[in-house]
């Protein structure tokens, strides 16, 4: 299967676009914009160049739904890039990767046991594949007020109460860059007979340095969503889906071709192709470059006072079993300000945009593209907040993990008749709708979900505390969705 | 020969200086470095393509950046030049006895190290033993400093490249810090004539103006910069550019100068009514 003439150096898809230009060919076929002449607005936005090669599927550029030549040789070198069995570009977004491997993985009225804090996409396919949801309580931690990763102690109580599970999902890492241990999940999972699905929308770059946590294709996880537009460069909405030995790569490219376009972005898949090949080529050094300006930013915010840049040292090998240095996730409440407060002002007073911010941390995302003085400036901006600020230590957010009760599949719920009914009068209803709580960002009700005392108890808590809730029809949440008669 | 130095001041509009040759040419980790020699203007150092002194009317920049506020505030013992690797300005703050310590933080040490070779009536002085440099970003140098220095000059280049930082709010509001109560802080604030210049100039403004009760701007003509007319930041808790200004005592000391008067002094604050406008649009948000 593997073509000798096939090396990381190359970018198939890339060159496609390279000879096709020089082709010359005459576009009797979409896009309308006919390489930009038809659209003069577009092509001023975007440049010249980026629009010629917004060009459509044809035998030199081949098809996305069934490759067979400059596609499929870029996946097989994305493949061998990522140590997988199979690679698959995605187009769809990380949303599309995790939504294709949940429904390989999946039919109607099957188990999954998955972390409470997975990413909504996980729970929008349970929606769409009617199979069924087993939680896992991430556990808190105290201080910091976030979600932490999977226990392998409760996984396998999990297991055990769960045999007939299909699979185990594990996020690799969270936002936050907190790691499982996601070699002795695969183990266990594989032990009793299930699939092990990682989602990786945060964690590219761990397959690029050893030094990093282990990637979930290295642990031996038969499938990963990487967001390579995250960490690895390429364009945003572009996507990677990794497949190892235990699936069957052309069941997956069904399901994948069930919802993904059949006009995918050209623009998109080359960035995939180039991404790949320069991670392939210089990932390693890359990174190392971004953990050390990681780790100096760190140390130069932890000397401010106030703030808490945590590392390595919150490691406690079971529910922060490692740690992804590449993130600069930053405890705020002790400097009087909450994490979503310094993220305003960082935006608004000082024109430095951060990836997010929560009750009690927020998080700058660092990547390939960052300087030495752009880190400077946010080191600045928040020592300049924090002598300004000047507060009392906030008090954290923190709620016991309320485990959840599944009374039927996220799908029946989602498609069932629904009345809307007083928020007090919900209890003992089944929730036919999503809550968020931001943060700490995990689910407190999704489709199918049994509503208590201590559910509701939990979002007077927590809306009293400031988080903010997202996901149902009223955005008050004065009244819930809840299926009809049941 | 027809061998021109050319920078655009505008999209459409440019600067060209005849060369009679090139002295060096550096690729330093941060910027290019060049310098020339030309007739009109003898030697002169561009970063990156833009300029940034010349031998022949460097002397106004470096005058004013400096005399102002050592001719406002009556003790100046210890004093920050962030940037300023030509060393100009330390030439002449080390004109006066009363300072003790001058501590110069460039990002560059390369500039440095070019213009102590070829650039001696700039760099001339920067071995005396009152100057400390440090090769460092000025916004990390300044991030941890409290209540030290009695004057910090911000002799900055450009709102792009490695200069960017020093035109940030996080910047001001940490200089201010490291200023005694009674400190001043000057500033390079950009022209404010062409719309890119101008949109750094206010932004400057609204930084600074933030942090000090006193924050005025002056002007200078500096044949080689955009437009020619170039301002300067001012800004104090304490101390007024023209009500505190101490005019005997400052022309007591004997100061060998060829731009700057106090009488220049007190006129350099008496801006044009479009930049008075534009400064005040500012201090209104």
């Amino acid at each position: 299967m593997y073509d000798e003439r096939l090396s990381q150096q190359r970018a198939p898809i890339y060159e496609a676009l390279q000879r096709l230009k020089r082709q010359r060919i005459v576009p009797f076929d979409v896009p309308g914009h006919k390489r930009g002449r038809g659209n003069p607005e577009l092509t001023e936005l975007f440049g010249e160049k980026c629009v010629t090669m917004d060009v459509n599927s044809m035998k030199p550029l081949d098809f996305l739904c069934q490759p067979v030549s400059v596609i499929r040789d870029a996946e097989i070198l994305a493949a061998e890039a990522f140590g997988a069995k199979h690679a698959f570009l995605m187009v769809g977004g990380t949303t599309s990767s995790v939504q294709s491997m949940v429904l390989s993985a999946l039919k109607r009225g099957d188990k999954i046991i998955l972390p409470r804090n997975v990413h909504r996409s996980v729970i929008c396919a349970l929606v769409v594949c009617g199979a069924i949801p087993v939680y896992v309580d991430p556990d808190t931690d105290p201080r910091l007020g976030i979600p932490l990763g999977m226990s392998v102690e409760v996984l396998e109580k999990t297991i055990k109460e769960n045999p007939d599970a299909k699979a185990v999902l594990v996020n690799n890492p969270t936002y936050y860059g907190i790691c499982s241990d996601i070699k002795s999940i695969v183990e266990l999972a594989h032990e009793n007979g299930m699939l092990c699905l990682a989602d990786e929308a945060h964690g590219t770059h761990f397959y690029f340095d050893d030094e990093l946590p282990i990637a979930a294709m290295h642990a031996g996880a038969d499938m990963a969503a990487v967001s390579m537009h995250k960490s690895g460069g390429s364009l945003t909405q572009s996507s990677i889906l990794l497949v190892g030995e235990g699936v069957s790569p052309g069941y997956v490219r069904q399901i994948i071709n069930l919802t993904q376009t059949t006009s995918g972005s050209y623009l998109l898949l080359a960035s995939l192709d180039i991404a790949r090949r320069n991670l392939a080529l210089r990932g390693k050094d890359i990174f190392r470059r971004v953990h050390k300006m990681a780790e100096y930013a760190r140390s130069e915010i932890n000397a401010i006072g106030g703030y808490y840049a945590y590392g390595r040292e919150i490691i406690n090998k079971d529910s922060v079993y490692d740690f992804d240095t590449t993130k600069l996730s930053v405890f705020t409440l002790d400097t009087g300000l909450a994490g979503i407060e310094v993220y305003d002002i960082l935006r608004d007073e000082y024109d430095i945009q951060i990836e997010f911010g929560d009750l009690g941390n927020i998080l700058a995302y660092l990547s390939i593209g960052d300087r030495y003085q752009e880190l400077e400036r946010l080191v600045s901006a928040l020592a300049d907040i924090y002598h300004n600020a000047g507060g009392n230590k906030k008090g954290v957010f923190f709620h016991e993990y309320i485990p959840p009760i599944v009374a039927v599949s996220p799908q029946e719920a989602f498609y069932a008749e629904k009345e809307a009914v007083e928020l007090d009068k919900s209890v003992g209803r089944i929730c036919s709708e999503f809550v968020m709580c931001y943060p700490p960002g995990i689910p407190i009700l999704a489709p199918g979900e049994m509503i208590t005392d201590s559910v509701l108890e939990y979002i007077r808590y927590a809306k009293e505390k400031g988080c903010s809730m997202s996901g149902p029809e009223d955005a008050d949440l004065a009244t819930l969705n809840v299926m009809k008669g049941v | 020969m027809e061998l021109w130095f050319s920078e655009l001041h505008a999209d459409s509009v440019k600067l060209s200086i005849r060369v009679d040759r090139q002295v060096a040419s550096i690729n330093s980790d941060y910027q290019r470095i060049d310098i020339f020699d030309s007739e009109q203007f003898g030697r002169f150092l561009t970063l990156d393509g833009y300029m940034m002194l010349t031998e022949k009317d460097e002397f106004i920049y470096h005058e004013m950046i400096t005399h102002v506020p050592m001719a406002v505030h009556p003790s100046i013992k210890n004093v920050l030049v962030i940037g300023g690797g030509d060393g100009g300005a330390v030439r002449e703050l080390l004109k006066y006895d009363s300072v003790e310590n001058v501590d110069l933080v460039e990002i560059d040490g390369e500039v440095i190290d070019a213009c102590k070779k070829y650039m001696p009536f700039t760099a001339g002085r920067l071995d005396d033993e009152r100057v400390n440099i440090y090769v460092e970003d000025g916004i990390r140098y300044i991030r941890n400093k409290r209540d030290t220095y009695d004057l910090i000059i911000v002799d900055s280049t450009d709102p792009f490249g490695p200069g960017e930082g020093l035109f940030t709010r996080e910047f001001y509001g940490n200089c201010q810090r490291a200023l005694k109560e009674d400190g001043i802080l000057v500033n390079q604030h950009e022209s404010p004539f062409y719309d890119n210049d101008r949109e750094a100039c206010k932004r400057m403004h609204r930084h600074i103006s933030e942090g000090f009760r006193i924050s005025k701007v002056f002007q200078a003509h500096i044949p080689t910069y955009p437009s020619g007319h170039w301002l300067f930041g001012f800004a104090s808790k304490k101390y007024h550019p023209i009500k505190d200004i101490r005019e005997d005592e400052w022309n007591k000391l004997g100061i060998k100068t060829k731009y700057y008067t106090t009488k220049l002094h007190k006129g350099a604050f008496y801006l044009p009514k479009y930049v008075e406008e534009l400064l005040k649009d500012v201090e209104k948000e």
